[in-house]
């Protein structure tokens, strides 16, 4: 078990480094080294990659936003499996629903109950 | 000091001026928060795998966590401490997701509770989910054809 926790936090650091040397090399802004990692899991999860990295760092792997790509991928190519071409379509939200309401939902209640203190 | 007549000399000469080890500290710091962060998620998975739950119910469990710990953590006004400590490992894992939905809905919930808060959440978030979703639709045309 102590060994999954170290490769969690070796394989979760070590996508966070590379997002950071992205963000201190380049001119890239945050959202787009986001949307760069979300659509690098799709493709990385499509071709199988990913759940080698998924299977070696579990939680590492999965909690960056490189893993809410792998989701989606996996949801969509589980549901084509099952449901033939809709699955292209229901596939992917229907993976990542828990997370995607959850931010939403969550988020909301924050915006009503607290302030910013506007700094950003 | 010398004197600088353009923004590109300027841009050299701060280059020149700042500090080398700033990328080397940020990545250690990026490392250790994002790793951080990815053993919290380890540790809720062992959990909800020892409650007998499926692998992807426990995925799915822990990433709601993560996600309410950080909408919690932003409402507070303690993940900002965070992501200016962590950068990108701050905003890379899911909680970073959460953050950048919660923080513009707070913020711009001075215009009003439906083009503020309801569409200021997704500045960020937005953008994740356009190219997300479509890159994974395409993914799932081309499995279909090539399976």
């Amino acid at each position: 078990m102590g060994d999954k926790l170290l490769n969690a936090f070796v394989t979760g650091g070590v996508l966070c480094v590379i997002a950071q040397i992205l963000v201190d090399k380049t001119k890239l802004t945050s959202a787009r080294i986001m949307v760069m990692y979300v659509t690098l899991g799709v493709l990385l999860g499509g071709i199988g990659i990913y759940q080698k990295l998924v299977d070696f760092g579990g939680a590492g792997a999965t909690v960056p936003l490189m893993g809410f790509g792998y989701n989606l991928a996996k949801g969509v190519m589980k549901e084509v499996d099952q449901n033939g071409l809709l699955g292209a379509f229901t596939g992917g939200i229907k993976s990542a629903a828990g997370g995607i309401t959850a931010a939403i939902f969550f988020g909301y209640i924050a915006s009503l109950i607290a302030k910013s203190k506007g700094r950003r | 000091m010398q004197k600088l007549y353009n923004s590109k000399e300027y841009q050299k000469y701060v280059d020149k001026k700042s500090p080398n080890s700033k990328l080397g500290l940020n990545m250690l710091k990026a490392f250790l928060t994002g790793g951080t962060i990815c053993v919290i998620g380890q540790l809720l998975t062992n959990y909800f795998n020892s409650r007998d739950l499926d692998q992807i119910d426990a995925a799915t469990l822990t990433s709601m966590c993560l996600i309410l710990f950080s909408v919690i953590l932003t409402a507070l006004d303690l993940y900002f401490y965070i992501g200016k400590f962590g950068g990108a490992g701050a905003s890379i894992p899911i909680t970073g997701f959460a953050n950048s939905i919660v923080s513009p809905a707070m913020e711009f919930k001075t215009e009003g509770y439906v083009m503020g808060v309801g569409a200021k959440m997704f500045l960020i978030a937005g953008p994740v989910l356009v190219y997300g979703i479509s890159s994974s639709v395409l993914l799932g045309l081309i499995y279909y054809i090539v399976k």
